[in-house]
């Protein structure tokens, strides 16, 4: 960020908190001021742990993030591998791709009345969701990504007379890294969306949990600090990715 | 004496769509090289000499004949068939050294960190990438992708080389120098190479024996053309051979003769 839009976007954060100041004077919502203050209590003390329902918000937030990462991780292996196979064989593409184009535009909180009533415990129904959630754009950028592999890359593969391991690792996962990393940012994205509401609804310890219950606590300023930190750890799992997808980026 | 390479009556087919009858890009092509031989072949554009240089090198496939190495059937690509590319089909996530270690690596799985590293570097200088190692093609220009390119093929010490138009994207001058590199190379591996290329001075320059290749379809090898100017040879002392003149102007003459360019 040059200097110039440094200097906007902080007009543009006081522009808000003005306008916030100015609306929630003499109504019901809580005013900046307030938010900051209750958001002071919570950050003070992140690490308590007061029994099964009372947590700080550094422990809340680890268990999103656990929950995230292992159904993320899982669901992104496969994902990668699908992805590999689908994109070495464009009659196979052809012929799942229309199930893929369905499955990735169902919300993955639409599943979770299936999910509970099939495997019975909330804490898997939310990894499941956070598997659905995350399969579809990886899988679908690695299958793109491996299909545009360049035929010459492959040749030489085939020249160095390559075991099929050592082509994967070496040239397929590689030249389509690119691809797959921008596939793993999607994914992560829209698992950190899902898991939010999927948390509220089922109950489980964690950030969505936290909104849920600051909600009917009717704590609005409490509210507002969770809905607060859910984008605050949102951006800092994305900055993570794009370091992550600079480093494997390449030109050619 | 059994040639090293024996291209015995291959023909090549390309089903094009909304056409009755398949393209057929040449028939019933022979051609032999001797262990050692420097062969090139010189045709028009979209004659075949891809086609043929990639069934060789097992990358396509014959619809009919057999491509033989000493003797034995190759139907798949193999590090006996080392290929140098137009385009360099460099791997662009590698730095020049990684590019050339994978070829080795691939070669002698058995070797030892620094027995790679010795036939790295050994290679890497002969092209004169000496300081150029831990770079990525993308940062490289056109001549340096090339001897990269080469230097990948060569550290393999396969039996056979096969080169497409390795010098097409190269400016002249630095053509030069990286003839000169392939020519030391060949020279100390022993190697035998097929190189496709459109200049008749670089085949005449490099070669033992010019192909002459005439348009498609159904193209053929019309005329072997022996170059027996002694080496080394120079760009500069070719020109005073006596046959100099006489060889060129008889590649020149087949490429603008009608059966060169169109269907004979
Ligand atoms: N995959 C393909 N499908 C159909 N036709 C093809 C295919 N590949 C090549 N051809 C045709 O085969 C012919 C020979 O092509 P090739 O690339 O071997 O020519 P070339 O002699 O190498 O030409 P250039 O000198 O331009 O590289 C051309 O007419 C081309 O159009
Ligand atoms: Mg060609």
């Amino acid at each position: 960020m040059n200097s110039k839009s440094l200097l906007l976007c902080l007009l543009f954060g006081a522009v808000f908190l003005a306008l916030w100041q100015l609306l929630a004077q003499g109504s019901e919502m809580p005013t900046p001021g307030q938010v900051a203050s209750v958001s002071l209590d919570f950050l003070r003390d992140p690490f308590y742990d007061a029994g099964p329902n009372d947590k700080g918000i550094a422990i809340l937030a680890a268990y999103s993030l656990v929950r995230l990462i292992s159904g993320f991780v899982l669901a992104s292996v496969v994902a990668v591998v699908l992805g590999v196979v689908l994109g070495r064989s464009q009659t196979l593409f052809a012929a799942v791709n229309p199930y893929i184009q369905i499955l990735r535009s169902i919300s993955p909180i639409a599943w979770m009345p299936l999910l509970l009533y099939s495997v019975k415990d909330s804490e898997m129904t939310a990894f499941f969701v956070i598997f659905m959630a995350s399969l579809w754009p990886t899988l679908a950028n690695t299958a793109f990504g491996v299909s545009s592999i360049r035929r010459e890359y492959l040749n030489v593969a085939a020249i160095l007379q390559m075991k099929p391991s050592e082509k994967f690792f070496k040239v397929i996962l590689p030249a389509a890294g690119p691809a797959i990393v921008a596939g793993l940012k999607i994914s992560m994205g829209s698992a950190w969306v899902a898991l939010i509401p999927a948390e509220a609804l089922l109950g489980s310890l964690g950030l969505g949990y936290f909104v849920w219950n600051e909600w009917n606590n009717l704590s609005l300023p409490s509210v507002i600090f969770a809905i607060l930190t859910i984008g605050v750890v949102g951006v800092i799992v994305d900055w993570l990715f794009s370091r992550l997808a600079r480093r494997l980026a390449y030109t050619d | 004496m059994m040639p090293l390479l024996d291209v015995d009556r291959v023909s090549k087919k390309y089903v094009v769509p909304g056409m009755k009858e398949p393209y057929c890009v040449f028939r019933d092509i022979s051609l032999q090289i001797r262990e050692g031989e420097f062969v090139s072949v010189i045709g028009h554009s979209g004659c075949g000499k891809s086609t043929l240089l990639n069934i060789i090198a097992g990358i396509d496939s014959a619809d009919e004949g057999v491509i033989r190495l000493k003797g034995r059937e190759v139907r798949s690509p193999g590090l006996d068939r080392m290929v140098v590319f137009q385009n360099f089909a460099l791997m662009p996530w590698m730095t020049v050294y990684q590019n050339v270690r994978l070829a080795v690596q691939a070669a002698y799985p058995h070797w030892s960190r620094s027995r790679i590293h010795e036939r790295v570097s050994h290679y890497l200088e002969l092209v004169n990438l000496k300081g150029a190692e831990d770079k990525y093609p993308s940062a490289l220009s056109g001549g340096m992708k090339q001897r990269c390119g080469l230097a990948r093929a060569f550290a393999v010490q396969p039996p056979m080389m096969l080169l497409d138009e390795p010098f097409a994207q190269i400016d002249a001058l630095t053509r030069g120098t990286i003839q000169d590199e392939l020519i030391q190379m060949w020279n100390e591996t022993g190697v035998t190479i097929f190189m496709v290329t459109h200049d008749v001075d670089e085949a005449i320059l490099l070669s033992d024996r010019i192909l002459l290749m005439s348009a498609g379809p159904f193209a053929q090898i019309r005329e072997v053309v022996p170059i027996e100017i002694p080496r080394p040879r120079t760009r500069g002392s070719i020109i005073e051979h006596p046959d100099y003149y006489r060889l060129r102007n008889r590649i020149i003459q087949f490429l603008s003769e009608k059966g060169a360019s169109q269907a004979a």
